[in-house]
């Protein structure tokens, strides 16, 4: 076990460097560059400067060059300075705005996996009843649902119309005076629409999943003898069925640790969150290179370790896996 | 996104003085119940929140080009002079100026009453600073031009600055309303070249109305009145700029009251979305002529559009009082040159191009272009049908619609318009710079001072450089140079009139239409008062009473 972990780690090595190679030449051979947006279409803006920032950036060397100083800077968890105006470290832009992202995505997970969990086993349990049929429609329309559309549509009536909840940012501007409570409400307040929004459409994927899981396992020859043995059938699907459903969910599940930190940029853009989505695409679009590639590296770092988290709680959570290897165990 | 819809919208950024303003002359009108929102005994306290699609870019606003930067920047800052309601030059940290006879010298008497928000007295050492530094090839701001033409400034003592110039400069006055750096805290930076990293950049010391309170990088800018303002302490106490990153959220803020002021609703919003009671109970709607123009501009170097006929067979081909209704619900002007309408270089006296497409045809037969086939199109000589792309930046909604009430109108006429929408940095790149279009639709900015060389002058038609449509005639050039080089207006005036005969004559671009700027401001805040400048320039005087004060914290 911990020798195929270290195989897979070492493994991913390489790959992470492919990964930021290829994205450190695609994001450079995109149209325009940072000086476009430094030095804009402005009749007074002095071309010199953009000589010099050019030079000043790295940018007059070849690509393969102006790679492998960043990858010299990078191991050594340098990301460098910004390309905007404000020159702050890419590090700083990047943990400034990681935990909003990571605290919001880790309510919503929970909440959709909450939610989803029982959605799926109950219509998977009670295969074309009603029931069944309602949470279908009702989690395909979520699924279906544009994000924006149904934020502005929420805005409108809790915000605007009825007037019970904030419409964006996450807190009040005069948050420093509330007392404790009043904050700690007023931060929830500001919370309930963009999970809302955001949980709304992530509900259809789980619950399909945990549904289809549920059909097989339900149909399994232990699950029948689980049966025969004369439990009730509670005890039937949570303790034999569920546990053996929840498997490819838990794959499922690590492969969305990633998407933890890249956040939603329509949320966040709506919702006025400054979070990473929004720091993602404004550097994407003002092409900042040091800030793509900061965000990129931490993205694919990610990925690489959910892979690696997945196999390793599949063994977890299945001893066949587990035990698997071990001769004469059977 | 935001960033890109936002420059879009107006190309270009001008800082003009303290405050950015976008106005200009001509009739001003104001939606709300008094007219202006004059009244009531004037009050301290209150936040005034405002909107704003981008975060800043830093805090020295002499190295951004982002408009949000220049907005907070300018309450933070101040230069030696200001641009007064009817946009004309006004004494800020220089009580007064002289211009020596021949316009060669420029000397500033500095206010001795002005302090750095940290306490140390501005003087005429941050001044030369500011020109040092401006000039010093290290420093990375868009905005240098003219600094450049500064032969030399120096502090003839601690509250006199003395600039001397090669040859005269129409505008050098407007050089040094730019915001004036802190000597004490840059001087390092600014040597070594690294502005952008100091603390100044993101805990800015100005001299302003404004301090800096903080800054919460992609959400929001909050600013204090500063107390010993030498003008007078600001009566709103705080400014809050609320980075909002989607238009739609700005807007529905609006209407729940989360903000206080928007700069510019679209067209639709102004005249259909907030005509209810509560909307116009809870704030003041504003209209006049913004400070920029549309144009449909032609690739000189397309043969093509090398001849007079045809271009002006287009501008006759192009309903505009169509494009305005139907583009910005009637909320436009048209435009008739690239002068600001209603300042002292206008002159609406310039040949026009009213909607004819018989006329349009008959320019286009008499330079070889008639439907020789039957098929609804015009051909050449050798049978090549009249073909091209219209093309503009994608993102921008209304240079879209343009786009497309073009192409109908130029099918009227037998010409076939393809439409192409391009991702901003691709469009300036791929086609603007290397002059690879036929026609696009773009935007300029006006500013404050008409010269612009830049634009029209036949030494600018570099890639990197603004002449795009590639433009040339040595009259114009002339003009150029020479309204660059008085500082007497009335000459000045004359070369710029001559200026807009010709471009209207000759027509390297079809001036479309000056949008109105629309702003919007929460109806409890006073003193507010429409001007040719627009509405912001006296907002240190604008102030709540204290039974409409909102916020009471802070």
């Amino acid at each position: 076990m911990a020798l195929f972990a270290l195989r897979r780690l070492l493994l991913s090595v390489p790959l992470l460097i492919g990964i930021t190679f290829v994205s450190y030449v695609v994001i450079s051979l995109a149209p325009g560059g940072p000086l476009d947006f430094l030095t804009p279409e402005d009749p007074n803006a002095s071309p010199e400067v953009k000589e010099r920032l050019i030079k000043e950036f790295g940018l007059d060397q070849p690509i393969h060059v102006q790679y492998w100083q960043w990858l010299k800077r990078a191991v050594r968890l340098d990301f460098g300075r910004s390309f905007l105006p404000d020159g702050r470290p890419v590090l700083a832009k990047i943990g400034e705005r990681l935990p909003v992202t990571l605290f919001l995505n880790l309510v919503e997970l929970a909440i959709i996996v909450g939610v989803a969990v029982p959605i799926g086993v109950l219509s998977a349990t009670r295969q074309h009843s009603l029931y069944d049929k309602v949470t279908t429609v009702f989690v395909f329309v979520g699924f279906a649902t544009p994000d924006f559309w149904l934020a502005l549509l929420l805005m409108i009536l809790f915000g605007v119309q009825l007037g019970w909840l904030p419409i964006s940012g996450l807190r009040s501007l005069n948050w420093e005076y509330l007392s404790f409570w009043q904050q700690q409400w007023d931060f929830f307040a500001h919370l309930v629409l963009p999970i809302v929004v955001a949980t709304f459409g992530g509900l259809a994927g789980f619950s399909r999943y945990m549904r289809q899981s549920m059909l097989e396992v339900v149909r399994q020859d232990y699950v029948q003898t689980a049966r025969a043995k004369g439990l009730s059938e509670r005890v039937v699907i949570s303790k034999h069925a569920l546990r053996n459903a929840l498997l490819p969910v838990v794959t499922i599940l690590a492969l969305a640790l990633p998407g933890l930190i890249g956040g939603s940029v329509i949320i966040e853009s709506i919702f006025a969150i400054p979070g990473m989505g929004q720091l993602m695409v404004q550097s994407v679009f003002s092409r900042d290179y040091p800030v793509v590639m900061g965000n990129l590296v931490i993205v694919a770092t990610l990925t690489l370790v959910a892979n690696l988290v997945a196999d390793i709680s599949y063994a977890l959570v299945d001893p066949r896996i587990r035990f698997g290897g071990r001769r004469g165990r059977r | 996104m935001p960033r890109r819809r936002a420059r879009g919208r107006s190309l270009l950024a001008w800082a003009a003085g303290g405050l950015l303003l976008t106005a200009c002359n001509g009739p001003i009108e104001s939606r709300s119940e008094e007219g202006s929102t004059v009244g009531g005994a004037p009050a301290y306290g209150d936040t005034f929140i405002q909107a704003s699609i981008g975060d800043i870019g830093g805090l020295i606003p002499s190295l951004t080009s982002d408009q949000s930067s220049h907005e907070v920047g300018g309450l933070i800052y101040d230069g030696l002079v200001k641009l007064d309601r009817d946009l004309n030059h006004a004494p800020s940290m220089a009580e007064s100026w002289t211009y020596s006879r021949d316009c060669l010298e420029l000397t500033f008497k500095l206010r001795r009453d002005v302090k750095w928000h940290d306490g140390r007295p501005f003087t005429a050492e941050d001044v030369v600073f500011t020109y040092q530094t401006m000039i010093n090839p290290k420093t990375p701001a868009p905005f240098k031009e003219g600094f450049l033409l500064v032969k030399e400034a120096q502090a003839l003592d601690p509250y006199t600055v003395r600039v001397t110039y090669d040859k005269p400069y129409a505008r050098a006055i407007e050089t040094w309303g730019t915001y004036i750096l802190p000597k004490h805290r840059l001087q390092a930076f600014a040597e070594a070249g690294t502005l952008r990293e100091s603390p100044q950049n993101s805990h800015p010391v100005g001299t302003g109305p404004y301090r800096f309170r903080e800054w919460k990088p992609g959400e929001k800018v909050v600013l204090v009145a500063s107390p010993d303002y030498y003008e007078g302490r600001p009566y709103l106490s705080r400014v809050v700029y609320r980075v909002i990153p989607s238009q739609a959220t700005i807007f529905l803020e609006l209407k729940a009251r989360g903000v206080d002021y928007v700069s510019s609703l679209t067209g639709i919003q102004y005249a259909r979305q907030t005509e209810y009671p509560a909307f116009r109970k809870a704030f003041h709607k504003f209209r006049y002529p913004g400070s920029g123009y549309t144009f449909l501009g032609f690739n000189l170097k397309d043969p093509r559009f090398a001849d007079l006929r045809v271009r002006q067979a287009f501008a006759h081909a192009i309903n505009r009082q169509e494009l305005i209704d139907g583009v910005r619900l009637g909320l436009a002007r048209e435009a008739t040159g690239p002068i600001r309408p209603g300042t002292w270089a206008y002159t609406a006296d310039v040949k026009r191009y009213p909607y004819d497409p018989q006329k349009a045809k008959a320019l286009l037969a008499e330079a070889g272009w008639e439907d020789r086939d039957g098929d609804g199109l015009v051909e050449d000589r050798e049978g090549k049908p009249f073909t091209l792309t219209i093309r503009t930046n994608q993102g921008n909604d209304e240079r879209k619609k343009i786009a497309e009430l073009v192409q109908q109108r130029l099918k009227e006429i037998g010409i076939q318009a393809d439409i192409q929408l391009i991702e901003w940095a691709a469009f300036i790149k791929e086609f603007v710079k290397p002059r690879r279009f036929e026609v696009v639709v773009l935007g300029l900015g006006t500013g404050t001072d008409p010269d612009q060389f830049v634009v029209w002058h036949s030494s600018q038609r570099g890639p990197d450089q603004m002449n795009r449509t590639g433009y040339a005639n040595a009259e114009v050039d002339h003009l150029l140079e020479q309204g660059r080089a008085s500082c007497v207006q009335k000459d000045r005036a004359r070369y710029y009139h001559r200026i807009q005969q010709i471009l209207a004559e000759e027509l390297p671009m079809i001036f479309l239409y000056t949008g109105d700027a629309l702003p919007v401001v929460a109806a409890r805040i006073h003193g507010v008062s429409p001007a040719p400048a627009g509405i912001l320039y006296n907002f240190t005087e604008w102030f709540v009473p204290k039974p409409a004060q909102r916020y009471t914290s802070g």
